[in-house]
């Protein structure tokens, strides 16, 4: 009789969250017992369900390896964007080393070259010029068709 | 910190951390999502967590947040699976039955708690933290937390009380 008493006392803390660890370690004792009076068999569902939780394990395994490989993978990236900068700023430096490469003569002499054939190139196209007057023509035809 | 040490810290508490996150997500492979999710989160960030002087306060914390911010988006109201996958060992058959019985009754009633009584509930009657421990993780003033916490029980209560009262009359 004097356990239940105390064991009320202690319930009517509990709601108020007024229990310390310990005195609610001491309700789970008792509920979790056979001998639990009838008139509190109702909260022993409660104190049981607690009981019961706290054994739920996490079964999973805990893969760490790809944490790691990710990290791998950050980097492997940043080492390609590296890469490609690089590539493309020695790129720019090596276009103007051509005036270190070939002398002054050389380059005239080239650029006399391009300019005689781009001249040659153009005297071509103007004799393809007359095809435009043939197009033209052959529209005249077409439209009238219709 | 290796890989070892890592797990050394770590593995003592993340069953509560999985108990956590299935109190708020309920399904079970939810939780386990979300408890793998924190434990990668904490592994990449492994190098500062030295600094850190609670990493289970810390953990637990992460995994409310994580869980709180799944449960707001849509994807996770779509996933709400309910599992109970409990062993009783040396039970009696008539006994376990029963034990299975009231202990899917309060799954139930738990879930229908307020996300902040229910996370107040589990840290305090299941997982026993202290009051200063569990205003850390939450972030709340004490009072707030016994507030919350009373309101809890006491919503717990009246659900068994109903549930008793019809198995009697």
């Amino acid at each position: 009789m004097e356990l239940v008493k105390h064991i009320e006392t202690l319930l009517e803390k509990y709601f108020e969250a007024a229990t310390s660890i310990r005195e609610e370690e001491e309700l789970k004792a008792y509920f979790s017992g056979d001998e639990v009076a009838p008139h509190l068999e109702e909260y022993r569902p409660l104190f049981n369900y607690f009981s019961v939780a706290q054994e739920e394990t996490y079964s999973k395994e805990i893969p760490l390896k790809p944490a790691t490989s990710r990290g791998y993978l950050k980097w492997i990236s940043v080492a390609a964007a590296v890469a490609v900068t690089m590539g493309i700023f020695f790129d720019q430096q090596s276009s103007p080393s051509l005036e270190e490469q070939y002398t002054q003569e050389e380059i005239r002499s080239a650029q006399l070259a391009l300019s005689m054939f781009s001249k040659n190139f153009s005297k071509g196209t103007d004799g393809l010029s007359y095809l435009t007057e043939f197009e033209k023509n052959t529209n005249k035809f077409l439209t009238n068709e219709k | 910190m290796n890989q070892s040490e890592f797990l050394n810290t770590v593995l003592p508490f993340k069953d509560k951390l999985y108990r956590l996150a299935k109190r708020l997500l309920v399904s079970r492979e939810e939780a386990e999502d979300a408890t793998q999710e924190i434990i990668m989160k904490l592994w990449t960030n492994n190098a500062k967590m030295s600094s850190y002087n609670n990493v289970e306060a810390f953990a637990m914390t992460m995994t409310k947040n994580y869980c709180l911010d799944r449960l707001k988006s849509k994807q996770a109201n779509n996933l709400k699976l309910v599992h109970s996958n409990y062993k009783d060992e040396n039970t009696s058959l008539q006994k376990s039955i029963e034990v299975k019985d009231s202990v899917s009754w309060m799954e139930r009633i738990m879930e229908n708690l307020p996300e902040q009584q229910r996370l107040v509930l589990q840290l305090r009657d299941i997982e026993q933290y202290e009051y200063d421990e569990i205003e850390k993780m939450l972030d709340m003033k004490p009072t707030a937390i016994r507030v919350t916490l009373s309101r809890a029980r006491k919503a717990v209560r009246e659900e068994l009380l109903k549930k008793h009262n019809y198995g009697i009359s």
